[in-house]
């Protein structure tokens, strides 16, 4: 099937390093302290945050002098073409794994001990590229909350398809069975928290594949602090009498 | 302009326009906020201290939260909005109790920790031991659910938040009324934290937690004592408008103080508002008109 037509464009009438809309908003579950939608696309996701708050299960808990972060992700059974018969399987436990260590490498547990942040995700629309958006609410949802952070952690997906590298993939592309590189960085420290990848790319097409990919989440990174910054000013101008 | 958080009020034409225009008065000229990982300007020559918010990234001061920069004196430190409310001793809090444990009461506070009232920090203990008796008896003094007035005590070596509730009539469980809850940020640090309204009767609590009390006038010298007497219907109406007041302007985003609650009560009444049509979308239009009048004649 061709994915990338003779004129460089995809399915969706993207060029190959375009990315989809980014559609982010903060405020919206009232009773968590954080909380953000998340759209790239057609792929919508939800974050809430809570806390810092007093740990509910002691044993959890296994350095006294940090925060415990737990994370949990999951689809909602409306959100792909088939109904999705269980809400928990092997992939939500394995993206619930993953996020939680990039977004706990970003939070400064340090300064919240004796305390545990609960970050909840829930894909309404999954259009691929759902960890990446997912990590993004995160981020978006923890800033939120006023939770002392690094960095912003962002994060975006690429792949290779027809031999071409193509930023930010669909389901579509990402079911094609070509490579799918999926990249978490920390914009304004330049550092790299997530990096996964499927099936097989040689090494030179693998490096250009990750240069694209972190072109795309420091666009990813400008909106989210278009936005960041313009909640913060509204809530300090509403506040400041 | 962003999403109102609590209530996705319908504002119909007229009143989009009017609640945008009167939010558009708020906007200020300077602009003192900042996001996370903002690199924070400061005057190299000056040896500044850095507080809350900033980190030391190689040589360069970056925040990391989002919220407004403040400088004082020598300290650069960054205030945050929207977080839970970060205990610090002295302060004035007010609770819930939500479990009773062995030997002390857990209570709710909006904050990283919850806070732990013992015994020993009853107004009318002295310093005795904890008998058997005394812990059997815990539930006929605190209950979950019951609401409590204290103060932030010192933190304890293992980290838990002590409360205590001092040997004034002041402090200790409340009752007949009502709590709410508010984010922190929207309660100023002041000295004076308790305000009895004479002419309706009212005792009004602003928690630096964000926990607001508003409730009959506490008569009894001793806090544990409950009065059983039933509260008039007159009374009743003024702690349920003066609690909607509260309500709308914690929506809205506006800093709470006495004057300014008391204002927005008083607006209630002289614009013939009833009690449950103050949370709707028309007064609060009229509170944000109100608010932009009152902040540009300030």
């Amino acid at each position: 099937m061709e994915y990338v037509n003779p004129e460089g464009l995809r399915l969706d009438g993207r060029r190959f390093n375009e990315m989809r809309q980014i559609v982010a908003e903060v405020g919206v579950v009232s009773k968590a302290d954080g909380s953000a939608v998340f759209e790239m696309g057609n792929t919508k996701v939800i974050a809430a945050v809570y806390g810092p708050r007093e740990i509910q299960n002691k044993s959890l808990q296994k350095k006294n002098d940090h925060a415990l972060v737990l994370c949990e992700y999951s689809m909602a059974q409306f959100s792909t073409g088939d109904r999705r018969r269980q809400k928990f399987d092997r992939r939500s436990t394995e993206l619930s794994l993953v996020i939680r260590q990039t977004m706990e490498a970003c939070i400064l547990t340090e300064l919240l001990p004796h305390s545990q942040i609960d970050i909840f995700l829930q894909v309404l629309q999954a259009d691929g590229g759902t960890r990446s958006a997912c990590i993004n609410a995160a981020t978006l949802a923890l800033a939120d909350a006023g939770i002392p952070m690094r960095d912003l952690a962002v994060s975006c997906s690429a792949g290779y398809l027809n031999s071409t590298p193509l930023l930010d993939l669909n389901y579509v592309e990402d079911s094609a069975g070509g490579a799918d590189v999926t990249v978490g960085i920390l914009p304004k420290l330049d550092k790299v928290t997530l990096l996964q990848m499927d099936a097989k790319l040689p090494m030179e097409t693998f490096e250009t594949v990750f240069a694209l990919a972190s072109e795309g989440c420091k666009a990813i990174a400008e909106r989210i602090r278009e936005v960041l910054q313009e909640n913060t000013k509204q809530l300090e101008y509403r506040r400041a009498a | 302009m962003g999403k109102l958080r609590e209530v996705e009020l319908l504002l119909n034409q007229t009143q989009k326009v009017r609640f945008e225009r009167a939010m558009e008065r708020l906007q200020s000229r300077t602009n003192n906020s900042v996001i996370v990982a903002d690199s924070i300007p400061f005057n190299h020559d000056e040896a500044f201290l850095k507080g809350h918010g900033t980190s030391l990234v190689d040589g360069e001061s970056l925040t990391t939260v989002c919220g407004v920069v403040n400088h004082v004196d020598k300290l650069v430190y960054v205030r945050t909005l929207r977080a839970r409310y970060k205990a610090e001793v002295g302060d004035i809090v007010v609770g819930r109790v939500i479990e009773v444990a062995q030997s002390r009461w857990r209570v709710e506070l909006n904050s990283t920790q919850d806070g732990l009232l013992t015994s020993m920090n009853m107004p009318d203990a002295v310093q005795k031991r904890n008998t058997s008796v005394d812990e059997l008896n815990m539930r006929n003094i605190l209950v979950e659910d019951d609401v409590v007035c204290a103060q932030v005590g010192e933190s304890q070596r293992d980290g838990s938040l002590q409360l205590l509730l001092a040997r004034s009539h002041k402090y200790g469980k409340l009752h007949k009324g009502q709590l709410l809850k508010v984010d922190p940020y929207l309660v100023r640090r002041s000295n004076l934290h308790f305000h009895f309204i004479e002419s309706l009767g009212i005792d009004l609590i602003l928690g630096r937690n964000g926990f607001i009390w508003v409730g009959e006038h506490a008569q009894s010298n001793d806090p544990m004592v409950v009065d059983n007497e039933i509260i008039s219907s007159k009374t009743r109406q003024s702690i349920l408008r003066i609690g909607n007041a509260i309500r709308v302007l914690s929506t809205l985003g506006f800093t709470l103080t006495p004057a300014v609650i008391m204002e927005t009560f008083n607006l209630s009444h002289t614009e013939n508002v009833q009690i449950h049509d103050m949370l709707g979308s028309e007064f609060h239009v009229l509170v944000t008109e109100r608010e932009a009048e009152r902040r540009t004649r300030a």
